[in-house]
């Protein structure tokens, strides 16, 4: 039965902040970093007025923000902590610490382009650069998506099949500082959904042991794993990575049997009979779809894909929304300088390579540090494949888009 | 405080135990086997990457018998003040695992790299926001892990793989950072030097540190038979040569009222007491080939002045302070 629910207004920083709130983790360790501030001002503020249990370690930097989260996590505790571009880069040797130890911790990224030049404003930089750090990622398109994902990550990162940290992503201003209409969860219920944290069981030098640091049965967390042994720990971290697809599916459904609302990893919309169409993330999908409903009034067969999850990369589904179109645009925030193309590019056309049948493949960076991507623009992206499927192929494999010459 | 006995001590159950890889004659392990003597009931160990990290638990082995991480090079504090946050969070909501404990420590190891300079900010930070735990620096007075780089610890003249004792430049040119002086200066509630040639003064330091509310700050020195180049028998001989010539003075300070207050110990109100009973520095330097450029190929009257000088100031500003 769906649980009774309330619509309010939130921006995407507070929606993070409440679901936060509504699970109580036991320590949240954070610094401030624009446009991630809400989210830390908020929770000291339940602090401040006794609304949760959390000790809120506010820390003096954001490395020891997730040092501190994995102190926390590994002694037993949920820990959270947020944060945004450079923040997420100065924490970048923790990420991979933190998922090496298989700690499940959740954090949210308020995405915003790395400097320099230093800049505030949004694009997906940031979360690219953490994309092999061994963290599941997932990417918001609007509030309610960051309400739901933020409330749904712990029962995804402690799951038996996971035990993985969770980056919670959402664009920076565009989701983080704009007002929508959120529908929320009551706090018993949130706090029925994600339970309370189950521990795994490894071997420990006095046997069988709860994976914490447990005085009563000693584990040492963090050994020196030289070549002995590494690769192995490795693959099977990469091995777990890929067999959390069918935990996350698990988390998402019961997830839907609570609130009513479906979250899926990839989104096709109107892509049965497209003959054009893009994939991206984030909240640009908004716009794209509207342009898509657009197009389609004026005879254009346009399709779109929305991402939610990108790490793990969903291939199959991926494969399975892209079906027959024969065009596809990838549109993304990010860039890999020197490289072939833009990350989700390279991924996308590393999923088809070994399709027989597969569409020709165009990137399009858009909006990075915080540029805006018109409808306009998106029409443009649109009119540059139907040109691609005039001619059968793709003249500028990768393009930028709404860029002064 | 609870009484800590040498018997008892030596009683009580290691909780590093034996196999660990560290070289020959290093006091890292002995004082962190003396320091782990004198815990009281349950506890967590944070420690920092460098030697004792890396050679006590070379996986699929471990020497620990407590509860132990290892996260990074730089962040010990920060990662203990997430396992102290927790503590305090689970004994607040009266549930999680930790609840159940009327106390549990948590103990840092770090050495000179991950105290002076790299984990310097995260350890600031730590006594800043108060958290209760209990710091061990191992100082060996160098990079050691990395194969005797300088630190911020590496005393002056000593001569280290990047401040080598060459034709021009003589050994390390700048001072030890005061870090003592620095952590006391953050209000820290309890700050002491330890030294392994005096155990039941470090184990006593040890039990007092830990039983105190918030951050308390332990500085050992860690003579290093590989870096500071002495055969490894002669490590407590070093060791407690440190501390007669003043090099290294065993102290405690607390705050009262807002104020620092340090008392010598033992083995340094002893000299303070009775000056003429402190060693010349020259018979700590000329047991270490880290200072041999003092004395080979001629003997550097004015270097050994200079030194001479500058531990006869500091000691004396100790001594002022502690009243004697």
């Amino acid at each position: 039965m769906v649980a009774k629910q309330k619509m309010t207004g939130l921006n995407g920083d507070e929606a993070s902040a409440y679901a936060t709130k509504q699970v109580d983790p036991d320590v949240v360790a954070a610094y401030p970093i624009t446009p991630q501030t809400i989210i830390v001002e908020k929770y000291s503020e339940y602090v401040a007025d006794g609304l949760v249990g959390s000790e809120f370690v506010a820390v003096e930097s954001e490395h020891s923000a997730l040092s501190a989260c994995v102190g926390a996590s590994a002694a037993g505790a949920r820990a959270f902590t947020a944060t945004a571009a450079n923040g997420l880069a100065l924490m970048w040797e923790i990420l991979f610490i933190a998922a090496g130890l298989r700690l499940p911790i959740v954090m949210a990224v308020a995405n915003r382009c790395i400097g320099g030049p230093i800049n505030i404003h949004n694009d997906h930089s940031d979360a690219m650069g953490a994309r092999d750090t061994g963290w599941i990622q997932i990417f918001c398109e609007n509030n309610q998506e960051v309400y739901d994902t933020s409330v749904e990550a712990w029962r995804i990162a402690e799951h038996p099949d996971v035990q993985m940290p969770v980056m919670v992503n959402f664009d920076g201003f565009t989701i983080s500082h704009t007002m929508e209409n959120v529908y929320i969860m009551e706090d018993a219920d949130v706090k029925k959904f994600v339970g309370k944290r189950v521990y795994m069981m490894t071997e420990g030098t006095k046997g069988e042991a709860e994976y914490r640091l447990n005085p009563d049965c000693p584990l040492t967390i963090g050994p020196l794993d030289l070549q002995d042994f590494y690769f192995e720990h490795k693959v099977q971290q990469m091995e777990a990575m890929k067999g959390t697809l069918k935990a996350i599916k698990a988390v998402d459904k019961e997830f839907e049997k609570v609130t009513g609302r479906k979250l899926e990893y990839v989104y096709p919309y109107k892509m049965d009979d497209a003959e054009v169409a893009v994939i991206g993330m984030g909240s640009v999908m908004g716009t794209v779809r509207e342009v898509v409903d657009e197009l389609r009034t004026e005879g254009v067969k346009a399709g779109m894909i929305k991402l939610r999850l990108f790490r793990p990369f969903p291939v199959e589904e991926i494969l399975k929304a892209i079906g027959k179109v024969p065009v596809l645009g990838v549109m993304e925030k990010a860039y890999s300088i020197g490289g072939p193309g833009a990350p989700l590019y390279m991924e996308v056309k590393t999923a088809l390579y070994d399709q027989p049948k597969k569409p020709l493949v165009a990137d399009y960076i858009n909006g990075l540090g915080g540029k805006d991507t018109s409808p306009e623009m998106i029409r443009d992206i649109f009119k540059r494949l139907q040109a691609i499927k005039e001619k059968g192929a793709v003249a500028e494999p990768v393009s930028y888009i709404g860029v002064r010459e | 405080m609870s009484d800590i006995t040498l018997k008892d001590m030596a009683r009580k159950p290691d909780a590093l135990i034996c196999g660990a890889r560290l070289c020959a004659g290093c006091d890292e392990t002995i004082v962190a086997r003396q320091v782990l003597k004198a815990t009281r009931g349950p506890t967590i160990v944070t420690n920092a990457t460098g030697c004792f990290e890396v050679s006590t638990t070379i996986f699929p082995y471990t020497s620990w018998e407590v509860p132990w991480i290892h996260c990074a090079f730089e962040n010990v504090a920060a990662v203990a003040s997430g396992v102290e946050a927790t503590i305090k969070a689970m004994r607040k909501k009266k549930e999680g695992p930790l609840a159940k404990y009327p106390k549990v420590d948590v103990i840092s190891f770090a050495g000179d790299g991950g105290t002076y300079d790299i984990g310097f900010q995260a350890l600031s930070g730590a006594i800043e926001r108060g958290h209760d735990f209990t710091y061990v620096l191992l100082d060996n007075e160098a990079y050691m892990n990395t194969g005797i780089q300088r630190s911020g610890g590496t005393p002056f003249g000593a001569a280290t793989t990047t401040s080598p004792a060459g034709k021009v430049i003589h050994g390390k040119t700048e001072t030890k950072k005061p870090i003592d002086e620095i952590i006391i200066a953050h209000g820290t509630p309890y700050v002491a030097t330890i030294n392994s040639a005096w155990p039941l003064d470090l184990m006593k330091k040890t039990r007092k540190a830990i039983e105190v509310d918030g951050p308390t700050f332990l500085h050992s020195l860690a003579p290093c038979s590989r870096g500071w180049r002495f055969p490894p028998e002669k490590t407590i001989e070093i060791s407690r040569l440190a501390t007669q010539t003043c090099v290294f003075p065993l102290f405690e300070c607390v705050q009262e009222k807002g104020r620092p207050v340090y008392m010598l110990s033992a083995p340094s109100l002893a000299i303070a007491k009775k000056p003429e009973s402190k060693k010349p520095v020259e018979v700590y330097l000329e047991q270490q080939g880290r200072f041999r450029h003092f004395f080979k190929p001629t003997r550097d009257e004015a270097l050994l002045k200079e030194l001479q000088e500058s531990i006869d100031t500091r000691w004396q500003i100790l001594c002022e302070k502690a009243g004697v």
